[in-house]
């Protein structure tokens, strides 16, 4: 896999059909699916506990708001998914170019993603500093080798929105 | 702008009248009580011990009314990116990338770090910002 900024793009190209399904895994993977522990860190506690009258406003108009946030910007990286869409069976490598404007939607996505993962899978902070881990060996290493990864599109975004 | 930028300024615009609203429910009354010489006063604790603004205030409310600091306080969580935080701090509250990441090391060091105390409203207005960009972050009344 390559990956480097043409000009108001940021191209993904050279990607194996297995980094294309986890890129195509991004949508889907910021769902809670009813996990309570996923669904409370994307809406966390706006108070330590000691205001349960913002806390209870907050529900009531921040967090439909902050839905709406949060599902605008994964429906964005949805359309861009869609240039990989097309011959499941194909083994070919793929490109993937992402518009530069779509940056914040695709940090955002990404980010929801891997808390969702993480909350689902409830990884400790020694396991989510391990980079190294295989993804082969089960459903919960390849969970961890798909937060690293999306991590990775994250830091190479970040790094081009600074320059 | 990006369309979600755009989404995070209506969600900044529409929870401001809310916060607005939800205050004068709180007074009982149906208009602002804040007189306009104390309207937009903010005091500031840039840095954790130290007000550096404190404007006079004519307003004679309850006590209950009286706007004492409250702190933006962002919690550690060991899956956002050190890199993304430090830009959301420069992004939310302008500042430059050294204080940035002075901040972003404080939450990951020592768990949590205090950005910026003042007005209850603003200080919403900063809390979710932050919860917008996925952050662990709470509104704490200074004690």
């Amino acid at each position: 896999m390559e990956i480097c900024r043409q000009n108001d793009q940021i191209e993904i190209s050279e990607l194996d059909p297995f980094l294309a399904e986890l890129l195509r895994q991004i949508p889907a993977s910021t769902n809670p699916d009813g996990v309570s522990a996923a669904e409370q860190r994307l809406f966390s506690s706006p108070t330590n506990g000691k205001e349960p009258e913002l806390r209870a406003e907050w529900k009531a108009y921040v967090e439909p708001e902050l839905r709406r946030l949060f599902q605008s910007a994964t429906e964005m990286v949805a359309t861009d998914l869609q240039q990989l869409n097309g011959d499941e069976k194909s083994l070919a490598n793929r490109t993937l170019r992402i518009p530069a404007k779509h940056a914040d939607a695709w940090l955002s996505a990404l980010n929801q993603a891997r808390l969702v993962i993480a909350a689902k899978n409830d990884f400790t902070e020694t396991e989510l500093s391990d980079h190294f881990r295989s993804p082969i060996g089960s459903r919960r290493d390849l969970s961890l080798f798909q937060i690293n990864f999306y991590g990775f599109l994250q830091e190479f975004i970040l790094r081009e929105l600074d320059h | 702008m990006s369309a979600i930028a755009d989404s995070l300024f209506e969600l900044r615009a529409s929870y401001g009248s809310l916060s607005a609203m939800s205050r004068e429910r709180r007074r009982g009354v149906g208009c602002r009580a804040q007189s306009k010489e104390t309207e937009g006063t903010t005091h500031v604790l840039d840095e954790p011990g130290s007000v550096t603004t404190a404007e006079p205030t004519q307003e004679t409310d309850s006590e209950e009314d009286i706007d004492l600091p409250w702190q933006v306080v962002v919690h550690n969580d060991p899956v956002n990116l050190m890199s993304y935080v430090t830009m959301v701090f420069q992004r939310v509250f302008g500042y430059p990338r050294e204080k940035a990441e002075r901040h972003m090391l404080e939450v990951h060091q020592k768990g949590r770090s205090i950005l910026w105390a003042g007005m209850r409203e603003p200080a919403e207005l900063y809390v979710q910002q932050l919860h917008g960009y996925l952050l662990l972050a709470t509104l704490e009344k200074v004690s």
